[in-house]
């Protein structure tokens, strides 16, 4: 289940311009002086044009010596890596890092220059001139979302963990390298600022379509980011190299079992929306203007005990029993309000937790709040268990959604769920959540 | 005559000592800081060299300064010549251990997101590293002419220029007219002129050293 070298292809990156160029790693060995194991032992993969790819492991399995071979902070003692088809081990290591992306965990931000200093540095090295290194970094501060005035003067030492990482990716992406490199550069900031620094990563890739090669320890980290998972074991001899739900639904090996860890399940969830998903659209509507003995008829036609009451825009409002029929005179103020609601854009993990919350079943709104169906844990439990019978057929074909990003991946062709269509096509605005 | 009279009235040839003292200082320790940042930067990476570098330095400086004098005399004769060699050999022991210290103080992913963002060796020493280190090195400057102040005082034995003459003559002719307001004048002045340069020092810090790293 190693690499099987599969063409670069992803319908996600479609939507994105791919800048990234597709890396080569074959037979790359590293044996420290001195030591008589080697730390990286003879690993080939295909890091795919465009693609966030993640390495993960335990400490000390050689994640960083096997990023930092890709631009040659550290020389491999044998194989062969190519970047964009260019052999790395032939070019000059200085010229080959200024086209490589470097952000690393502790940001390693320059002290004694201001934000705007570090950002140019890159293209300082390649000569641009002063005007374009100005806008450049300008630009890259929007980026990467620090108000350019506020900041630009500032000494690193005058940030946040979390600012400073964002000027680390900013320098990294300065001279808009192909390929970016980056070794668990979130890893030291509160986990807050962390899921931050994560959905805006996912934004800018979205956007950019680099080739990412994103080390961290952390498993969640790499199912929330990657578009492809490599789980390294002892000497980053890769255990498993796939997509995050194929891992998830199907580790390779106990050793990659034991990395996903428990809640594997929940972990899927985590990729799916409820847009991805078939809902039913169960629930009997009817809005307050409608006769209580009408809706009592429509009721008993369809052999529903309750009824969801949709105020004008159809947004869902309450839920009548038919026991409350017979002595209202009126819909308005009767029954009880619909508690927690899903979007369409809502996690399957989100979904479920409305679910329990809701006792079974819980309704699922569109992007302007109007009712388009109800999910219930059938159909969570359903989905699951379709995920795990696709990827244990050996065929994966990494085609999934693995987009769980702030927007990013999952805002293009945002539409109405399956079981939708009330309302929502006459909307032009729907899709800007 | 009063100590002021006394300066009031040789004021020419205590200004002109003076300057010869100051410069004689400032040229030494320059010298000294060029000598101890190219040592400091060939051994700083390595810990035997460090020590190495930093124990022979510390030596120097146990020689007590009449021997060395004594030492240099018969190999480059009277005059400034051993004086300023003296000089430059007591300096660079605090030159040499700050730019080691400072150098080894840089964070390595300071150096390592250099080399990984592709500076060249070169650049990496001379735009992050020394950069970084400099407050460490300046300071090492500060101490070293500090030190010399007094030191080319007793430089004046091997006719060294400066303000040591004043001193010495004063304390051989003592009892006579005017020796006590010599040798004050010339201590006096060394005092007063080792404040001036702690100003200047407390200046160039402030001109030198990035906001980003500033204390
Ligand atoms: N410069 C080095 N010299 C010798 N051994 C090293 C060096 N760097 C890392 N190692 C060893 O190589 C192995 C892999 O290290 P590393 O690539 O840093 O792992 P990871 O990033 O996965 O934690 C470890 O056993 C580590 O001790
Ligand atoms: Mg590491």
């Amino acid at each position: 289940m190693a690499d099987k070298g599969e063409p670069a292809v992803t319908p996600e990156s479609t939507d994105a311009a791919v800048s990234g160029v597709e890396i080569q790693l074959e037979g790359v060995t590293k044996r420290y002086p001195g030591s008589a194991e080697p730390a990286v032992n003879d690993v080939t993969m295909t890091i795919p044009a465009g693609q966030l790819v993640v390495l993960v492991g335990p400490s000390g399995c050689g994640k960083t010596t096997t990023m930092r071979m890709i631009n040659r902070l550290i020389e491999p003692t044998s194989g062969r890596i190519t970047i964009g088809g260019e052999d790395a081990l032939e070019l000059d290591d200085v010229r080959l890092r200024r086209k490589i992306g470097y952000a690393i965990q502790q940001a390693g931000l320059f002290p004694h220059f201001t934000v705007a200093q570090n950002i140019a540095v890159v293209p300082g090295l390649l000569g641009w001139n002063k005007k374009r290194i100005a806008e450049r970094v300008d630009e890259l501060m929007d980026l990467v979302g620090l108000d350019v005035a506020q900041f630009r003067d500032r000494y690193p030492r005058q940030l946040s963990g979390g600012q400073q990482q964002r000027v680390g990716v900013a320098r990294a992406l300065a001279a808009d390298p192909p390929v970016l490199l980056m070794d668990e550069p979130f890893g030291a900031v509160d986990p807050i600022t962390r899921g931050n620094l994560q959905d805006e990563l996912l934004r800018l890739q979205a956007d950019l379509g680099k080739t990412i090669v994103f080390v961290t320890h952390d498993f969640d980290e790499a199912v929330k980011l990657g578009d492809r998972i490599a789980v390294l074991g002892e000497a980053s001899t890769i255990q498993q190299y796939d997509t995050p739900e194929a891992i998830l639904a199907n580790p390779a090996n106990d050793m990659v079992a034991g990395f996903v860890g428990a809640g594997a399940s929940l972990k899927q969830l985590t990729l799916l929306r409820v847009r991805d998903v078939d809902y039913p659209d169960l629930a009997l509507t009817a809005d307050a203007g409608e006769s209580p003995s009408e809706l009592r008829t429509r009721m008993a036609r369809a052999g529903a005990t309750y009824a969801l009451l949709v105020d004008r825009r159809r947004r869902p409002q309450r839920w009548v029993h038919v026991r409350n029929l017979s002595s209202a005179t009126s819909l308005a103020n009767i029954g009880r309000s619909v508690g927690d609601t899903v979007s369409t854009q809502s996690t399957l993990q989100d979904a479920l937790e409305a679910i329990l919350a809701e006792g079974g079943r819980a309704v699922v709104t569109g992007t302007r709040g109007e009712y388009v169906g109800m999910i219930d844990i059938e159909t969570v439990t359903g989905v699951l268990a379709q995920l795990r019978e696709e990827h244990e057929a050996a065929g994966t074909d990494g085609a999934g959604d693995t987009g769980d990003g702030a927007g990013g991946r999952a805002a293009a062709g945002d539409g109405v769920g399956p079981a939708g269509g009330a309302g929502a096509a006459a909307d032009p605005g729907a899709g800007a959540s | 005559m009063t100590l002021f009279d006394y300066v009031a009235d040789r004021w020419d040839r205590l200004a002109l000592q003076s300057w010869l003292h100051v410069s004689e200082v400032v040229q030494s320790t320059l010298l000294a800081a060029v000598i101890g940042v190219l040592i400091g930067v060939a051994v700083y990476r390595s810990p035997v060299g460090s020590a190495v570098a930093t124990g022979l330095a510390s030596t120097i400086l146990t020689i007590p300064s009449f021997a060395l004098l004594g030492l240099l005399i018969p190999v480059f004769g009277l005059g400034p010549t051993p004086a300023v060699v003296a000089l430059v050999l007591y300096a660079l022991l605090p030159i040499t251990r700050n730019t080691i210290v400072g150098l080894a103080g840089v964070d390595p992913a300071v150096t390592d997101a250099a080399k990984g963002i592709g500076m060249g060796r070169f650049s990496v020493l001379t735009r992050v590293e020394l950069r970084l280190a400099w407050p460490a090195i300046l300071a090492g400057m500060r101490v070293a002419t500090q030190m010399l102040m007094g030191i080319a005082v007793i430089a004046a034995y091997a006719k060294g220029p400066g303000l040591g003459g004043e001193v010495f003559s004063g304390l051989t002719r003592a009892g006579s007219a005017n020796a006590t307001n010599q040798a004050l004048a010339g201590t006096l002045g060394v005092v007063i002129l080792a404040l001036l340069l702690e100003g200047v020092y407390f200046l160039i810090a402030r001109f030198t050293v990035s906001r980003g790293i500033r204390g």
